[in-house]
């Protein structure tokens, strides 16, 4: 059964997972932005020999 | 097969088929161990404030994990001057430094309703804080020297030095009398968790390890990239 009534704690439940869900998104984007980033890079200077 | 796959060739190689299987796997072990975070019954003792556990615990354990992961690839680049260890070392320091972040974050948003503090200064709690300055001190080190080998040398260094941390960090709890309770899993009585909270802890677990894991490889194969970039601007700048 499903319960998201942190009743008197959703003050410092919320907060949690909130914050990790946030740190661990901005990884993930920065690591995908960053492989792209070289990716492209890798392949056009490849592409060029 | 290990030494094999130091070669950034052979690595790049194995690597490109996994990449969509462990992120897959990373999403999915998320999104399961959320919803069983959220279906666990509240603990007779911590009611709801139980819910922070899922994500406390596993960011501490990747916290200790990225770190080893780190160290022993500092001992591999500093030993075996090879670029791929160091390549891993240097992509294990930014998840790690996050992951302790949180740990130490959600640790005081859970110390607040349960011990009335939002810190203190106890011995798990301060050799956390010194494993996240460990982490901040490498990734400043080798943004400090240009020398990208000077500065894998000597980030390597300070990653071997940090490791002497990592058994402070795990026996604190044993060594000191601390405010932090003891280890609850890895206990010779056995967990000291029921099964309604064990299930949602260890899938968050296995997330994070493998969202780390996600995240290491990713870094490592960019930094592969990377390096083959500034070697043939170099070659094209010899050249021109």
């Amino acid at each position: 059964m499903l319960d998201l009534d942190m009743g008197a704690y959703a003050a410092f439940v919320w907060p949690a997972w909130g914050i990790s869900a946030l740190a661990l998104a901005a990884l993930v984007v920065r690591s995908v932005m960053a492989a792209r980033r070289w990716k492209r890079e890798l392949d056009r200077l490849e592409g060029g020999k | 097969m290990v030494f094999g796959l130091a070669n950034p060739d052979r690595f790049m190689r194995f690597t490109r088929p996994l990449m969509p299987v462990v992120w897959a796997a990373a999403v999915g072990l998320l999104l399961a161990g959320t919803w069983l975070s959220f279906t666990a019954p509240e603990d007779y003792q911590q009611l709801d404030t139980v819910r922070i556990m899922f994500v406390h615990v596993p960011a501490a354990w990747l916290g200790l994990a990225a770190y080893v992961a780190l160290g022993v690839s500092s001992f591999f680049a500093l030993v075996f001057r090879h670029p791929l260890a160091d390549a891993a070392a240097r992509a294990a320091a930014l998840p790690g430094a996050v992951f302790t972040a949180l740990a130490l974050a959600t640790g005081s948003l859970w110390g607040k309703p349960m011990w009335g503090a939002w810190w203190v200064w106890d011995a798990r709690l301060t050799s956390v804080v010194v494993l996240f300055l460990f982490y901040v001190a490498y990734m400043a080190l080798r943004a400090a020297i240009d020398d990208e080998a000077k500065a894998a040398r000597a980030a390597a260094v300070l990653g071997l030095v940090g490791l002497v941390n990592l058994p402070i960090v795990k026996f604190s709890v044993d060594w000191w009398n601390t405010l932090h309770q003891p280890a609850s899993l890895l206990r010779a009585e056995g967990p000291s968790m029921t099964a309604a909270h064990l299930t949602p802890l260890l899938v968050m677990g296995l997330a994070y390890m493998m969202l780390f894991t996600a995240l290491w490889l990713t870094d490592i194969r960019t930094e592969v990239r990377r390096r083959r970039v500034l070697t043939m601007r170099a070659r094209a700048a010899q050249e021109a």
